[in-house]
């Protein structure tokens, strides 16, 4: 890869700072950046380092939110949310494999919005709101289609906050070569309704399942859409799958994740 | 250029790095640790696994800048304070965990990670935390096996496949 310059501030201020220079990028645990720029699809000039700011670590029970820092690795929250949020759990634990688990971040998960990503499923099937050193970003704001996000040039997420759901589980259908969702589904039920995420699925990214939500909100069981189909209109297909593939998918693990829910 | 200093296997050690010198080039070039092993250089084999402040990392996937002060053990850590072979690496031996050998090093690395966290997995745990290493001589069953055997455990009770 081309080198760049490295520094590696410990506060928030100072990272900010240092992304205002030229060709500077954020680095979180680089399980997605490192391997882009050994490929030259990247190449920063200057990498600012986010991964020794105490303050963007952590997992944190605010009430009924679970707040989670953004350069938490997957490790951690599949450890430390495992009492409070049992769902989000379960998805971190599954993420990559044990090595990438213990590098990768949800922050850099996020501002990264891979198609196929776990996280964005979780954040968008919550209402979750994604804190960043300026603002906050509400879920449904925030994912703007496959790789792209609300975020500016510049602006760091600093924290995830997620509402505690009554119940909910992620059903992800692995592609076994990169160890993504070929199709994943995550389904959360508040007082207030359900929602369905999906990922892995769209060309647009991760986008909620609305006619799933509506049946799902007034009868949580798999039988409630047992005979719903996703259109597989902007569905990627690829030598993994095709669209049709895809969306009988989105049936099938949402189902899935409904049961797993209880 | 700067100067990176880590511990590893227990000594403090230090080389100059570029920005982009990889944690797995850190160990090999700097340091003329050549048992970690860099099999695909794109983070899915695990050939290049050391242990960072304990926990499994690739290192063909992190800066060595970036862990500047850390606690590295790679598989040159992994022997005996006499030169023998440690216990997980007499096991992957008496149970014929590897045949080319290319993988051994982040195997090896893995399993450390897991009995730490896991002192007694069952196979299934055994094959889940290793998803992330991947061997094309074995078939996986003797290092599975290894694996039992290094946490101590019955390896006869594993099912032949």
């Amino acid at each position: 890869m081309y080198n760049f310059d490295f520094v590696k501030p410990s506060s928030i201020a100072d990272a900010v700072a240092a992304l205002a220079g030229e060709d500077a990028q954020p680095l979180s645990g680089g399980q997605t950046l490192i391997p882009s720029m050994k490929a030259r699809l990247n190449a920063p000039g200057t990498l600012v380092s986010l991964t020794g700011i105490p303050e963007l670590v952590g997992v944190c029970r605010e009430g009924d939110m679970l707040v989670i820092g953004a350069a938490t690795t997957h490790a951690q929250v599949a450890r430390d949310a495992a009492a409070d949020f049992p769902g989000l759990a379960a998805l971190a634990g599954q993420i990559g494999d044990p090595a990438v688990r213990n590098r990768g971040t949800i922050g850099g998960s996020l501002a990264n919005n891979d198609p196929s990503a776990c996280y964005p499923a979780a954040a968008l099937g919550t209402g979750a709101t994604i804190v960043t050193d300026r603002r906050e970003i509400g879920a449904d704001d925030y994912f703007q289609g496959m790789f792209t996000t609300a975020l500016e040039e510049g602006e760091i997420i600093t924290a995830v906050r997620f509402p505690i759901p009554q119940a909910s589980a992620y059903a992800k259908f692995v592609q076994p070569a990169s160890r993504f969702a070929l199709t994943a589904a995550f389904v959360a039920r508040f007082e207030s309704g359900v929602r369905v995420a999906i990922t892995g699925a769209s060309e647009n990214g991760v986008f909620r399942w609305a006619e799933a939500e509506a049946a799902l909100s007034s009868d949580f069981s798999a039988d409630a859409i047992a005979g719903l189909a996703c259109s597989p209109d902007e569905m990627i297909a690829d030598l993994h799958g095709t669209a049709a593939y895809r969306a009988h998918l989105v049936g099938v693990m949402t189902r899935r994740a409904v049961a797993a829910a209880g | 250029m700067g100067k990176v200093t880590m511990t590893v296997n227990g000594r403090a050690r230090s080389a100059e790095v570029e920005g982009r010198t990889l944690l797995s080039s850190f160990l090999r070039d700097g340091l003329e640790l050549t048992g970690t092993h860099v099999g695909c250089d794109t983070s899915q084999c695990g050939a290049c696994v050391v242990l960072v402040n304990g926990q499994a990392v690739k290192s063909c996937t992190a800066f060595a800048a970036d862990l500047d002060g850390a606690e590295v053990t790679t598989v040159e850590g992994m022997a005996n304070p006499d030169g023998s072979l440690g216990r997980i690496q007499q096991a992957f031996q008496d149970y014929h965990g590897l045949q080319c050998g290319y993988c051994t090093p982040g195997m090896v690395m893995s399993t450390a990670a897991l009995l730490a966290e896991n002192p007694k997995p069952t196979e299934e745990e055994v094959r889940h935390y290793l998803e992330g290493n991947i061997c094309r001589c074995t078939g996986y069953q003797n290092i599975v096996r290894a694996v039992m055997a290094a946490s101590g455990q019955d390896v006869g009770a594993l099912a032949a496949e």
